[in-house]
């Protein structure tokens, strides 16, 4: 890449020419205030908070997308770059509902650190009064369009990343808003619930639908026995919560917190995650064997199977019919451990602890329900799990680490690894090559599925078969990929698809970082997911004890009748709009 | 389709989707094609717009966001008195804005809105060519001219009545 040269605020530096003056700034080390960029996605130039000023040109030009010039001579703190930086972030705030006292992202929120960086003592200008309807129809997302900056990077999350267009900018001027069409709820929408929009927004305009209550009820229900349990990956989101650095692995003390919480039993998804290997290898292998519908897809991800059934409904055959995870351990709770303890299932409570706000929804599937019941009664985000545990006052740091209950709470590596792209996958290699071989594997990493591409593809030989496989996080790559297999452009006999980009590591419940940090944030929480793996002495699902022991006592065989009854699901094409007028 | 047949008629519909057809050829031709959905059918409800999403691969989201950002898109149906009030300079500077405002609050709607019974429509126009008469207002083709807010108001109340009246003809 050429270099040009330029001086900002008298440094003169060397930077790529293809640089905006923001890029040269920062490696200038002058961090350029910004709301509405986000690398790649969003530079639209659109808050001008981030304006400097530039020899020889004119107005003050936005540095985020303006590109650095052999020769430029940049000031980026001038009482005029000053004022037109005050002048438009008053104007965001004076028609902004400023209640931070009662905001979700109270101390969490970029546009009150940018007020709290300027100074901002009082607001000017007195914007016109806007009071919009909450939209809190959607199982799993609040949209409150009174705390929305118009910055627009949570359409750039929908649009061009996820590819569901569920939210755009509608109307002009000082009408303009980010909605759906013809302004239905995001719940008639085609949204699918990924969350990705709440974890770009930089207010509190966007945010999950609170489980929090409810939990906090069932908890004091003396009659209810309230059980756990918790995703793979939301062991390394949740001490994010607590100032912990990025990718630190805390298993042992968010058991702990749960138990301080007041949880009766505290149980592991990842035991289901093993569990999910056994059904879904097994249908794997059925498919491959007696000319099944192929290339089979994971089903794990309820971002994703919205995704399908809104978009491509041509696919629901190639799903695994497997449940995610969750909402079979949630019918096992209800069954095989209800049984166990003697308990009625009517009085036992689930909680699932995810990285996902699509599993607010899935738990409210009419095809998930059995006899009335749901196997899972509410959904926390990691988000959620943290505010419970800061409401507490636990002190999460300095907690001991504790156990999982048992059975329930046995897992091996293969589970651990489905937090990450490509973990289902490679999971299932590990349990699908010894049972078809008959023999252990030499090597249990398959590091060909690993990494964080959007979409991947990988060759497997299992028993002198060529497995062809694709993984893909991400419903726009899952896009990509689909509509070359519709068009019969690529072949593949099992896919993994995650609906969000990076898997669930980086989930729409997970805790928040800036969309120019995702990367980063993704790389290390996948590093902690794989060693998390690796610290376990087991680490293919079938060795699990408690997985061996569940189909003795109970469930028979993969794919067996209760099974079929417990653990498998449909899928049900759905419409892209729910609009009657 | 069958909404939409039943909305417009089958003639229409099928003329509209004729065009579109030849229309989605041209790139960049969206906005040609929803001036077609407009003249054609007065309004371009949720049914048009799907459908042109689904022939032209364009989401939804984005046609919206287009519709509503010009003031010549409607999505909903005019009423069955189109009030066209000039903002133009002319009428401007002798109180057309005044009128906009007490219109507003006298029909309840705002501007590019219909009335819940579908009777008066509202949209601001500019110069309608009848500078001399400035404030104009123009409904359904008739022009009426030099209005104070009061009289704008007289004159959609005189329609109403009229409007009830030869209602009460037709039944008798
Ligand atoms: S979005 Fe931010 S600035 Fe606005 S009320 Fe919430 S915390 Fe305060
Ligand atoms: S949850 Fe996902 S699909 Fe729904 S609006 Fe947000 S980004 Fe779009
Ligand atoms: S909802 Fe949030 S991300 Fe979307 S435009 Fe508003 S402030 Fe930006
Ligand atoms: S950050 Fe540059 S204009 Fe918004
Ligand atoms: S300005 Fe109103 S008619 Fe010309």
């Amino acid at each position: 890449m050429d270099k040009v040269t330029v001086t900002i605020d008298g440094i003169t530096l060397e930077v790529p020419s293809n640089y905006t003056v923001l890029q040269a700034c920062r490696e200038a080390g002058i961090d350029i205030p910004t709301l509405c960029y986000a690398e790649v996605i969003n530079e639209i130039g659109s808050c001008r908070l981030c304006v400097v000023e530039i020899d020889g040109v004119r107005n003050l030009p936005a540095s985020c997308i303006y590109p650095v010039q052999h020769g430029m001579n940049i000031r980026t703190n001038t009482p005029r770059v000053r004022e037109a930086r005050r002048v438009n972030l008053e104007l965001i705030l004076s028609n902004h509902d400023r209640n931070c006292l009662t905001c979700i992202r109270n101390t969490k929120c970029e546009l009150q650190d940018l007020a709290e960086r300027f100074g901002i003592a009082d607001i000017e200008f007195q914007g016109e009064d806007v009071n919009y309807p909450l939209d809190d129809v959607s199982p799993a997302i609040v949209r409150n369009p009174n705390k929305c900056v118009l910055c627009r990077r949570c359409i750039a999350e929908c649009q061009e990343v996820q590819n569901v267009f569920a939210i755009g900018a509608v109307n002009r001027g000082f009408d303009t808003l980010v909605s759906s069409p013809f302004y239905v709820s995001l719940n008639d929408s085609p949204c699918i619930s990924c969350g990705q929009c709440i974890t770009a927004c930089p207010t509190g305009a966007l945010y999950e639908k609170d489980h929090i209550q409810r939990v906090y009820r069932a908890l004091a229900d003396k009659r209810k026995h309230v059980v756990v349990q918790t995703a793979p990956a939301v062991r390394v989101g949740l001490g994010e919560e607590f100032g912990m650095p990025v990718g630190s692995i805390v298993t042992g003390k968010m058991v702990a917190a749960l138990r301080r919480l007041g949880f009766e039993v505290v149980f592991d998804t990842d035991f289901a995650a093993d569990l999910t290997i056994m059904e879904e290898g097994s249908e794997l292998i059925e498919r491959l064997k007696y000319g099944g519908k192929l290339p089979m897809i994971t089903s794990c991800s309820p971002g994703w199977i919205n995704f399908c059934e809104k978009y491509y409904p041509d696919f629901m055959e190639n799903l695994s019919t497997c449940k995610s995870p969750h909402m079979m351990l949630g019918a096992l709770i209800k069954t095989y451990y209800a049984e166990k303890m003697g308990w009625n299932p009517e009085d036992v409570y689930v909680v699932s602890v995810m990285p996902c706000t699509a599993k607010k929804v899935e738990i409210e599937r009419p095809e998930n329900m059995h006899d009335g019941i749901q196997d899972v009664d509410a959904v926390l985000t990691t988000r959620e799990l943290a505010r419970m545990i800061k409401e507490a006052g636990i002190d999460f740091v300095n907690l001991p680490d504790e156990e999982f209950d048992q059975p329930l709470g046995m897992s091996t590596g293969a589970a651990v690894i489905f937090g990450a792209t490509g973990g289902v996958m490679e999971a299932a290699l590990r349990t699908v090559s010894e049972i078809v071989e008959g023999k252990p594997l030499d090597k249990i990493d398959f590091e060909e599925v690993r990494g964080l591409e959007g979409v991947r593809e990988a060759t497997v030989t299992v028993d002198g078969l060529d497995l062809k496989l694709a993984i893909v996080n991400g419903t726009g790559n899952a896009k990509k990929l689909l509509d070359k297999i519709r068009s019969g452009e690529v072949e593949y006999h099992f896919i993994e698809i995650m609906g969000c980009p990076g898997g669930c590591i980086t989930g729409g419940g997970q805790p928040i970082h800036h969309p120019n940090e995702m990367a980063e944030v993704r790389k290390l929480r996948a590093a902690a997911i794989y060693q998390a793996d690796k610290n376990l002495p087991l680490r293919k699902s079938h060795e699990n004890p408690a997985i061996k022991q569940i189909y003795e006592e109970y469930l028979g065989h993969p794919l067996g009748e209760k099974s079929h009854h417990l653990l498998h699901t449909q899928y049900t094409s759905k419409p892209l709009y729910r609009v009657t007028r | 389709m069958e909404q939409l047949y039943e909305l417009f008629g089958i003639d229409r519909v099928e003329e509209f989707r004729a065009k579109l057809e030849e229309l989605k050829k041209v790139p960049g031709s969206m906005i040609s094609i929803l001036n077609e959905a407009q003249e054609m059918f007065g309004y371009i409800p949720f049914q048009v717009q799907e459908l042109i999403s689904k022939e032209t691969g364009v989401p939804l989201t984005e046609i919206f966001g287009i519709v509503t950002f010009y003031s010549r898109f409607s999505i909903i149906p005019a009423g069955k008195y189109k009030i066209s009030l000039c903002l133009g300079t002319a009428c401007y500077v002798r109180g057309s804005g005044q009128i906009l405002e007490k219109l507003k609050e006298n029909l309840g709607i705002n501007e590019g809105e219909t009335t819940s019974d579908g009777m008066f429509s509202l949209e601001a126009a500019r110069c309608l060519g009848a500078c001399a008469l400035a404030p104009v207002m123009m409904i359904n083709g008739e022009v009426y001219g030099r209005l104070t807010p009061d009289e704008a108001v007289k004159v959609i109340q005189r329609i109403k009545k009229q409007d009830l009246s030869q209602a009460a003809a037709e039944v008798e």
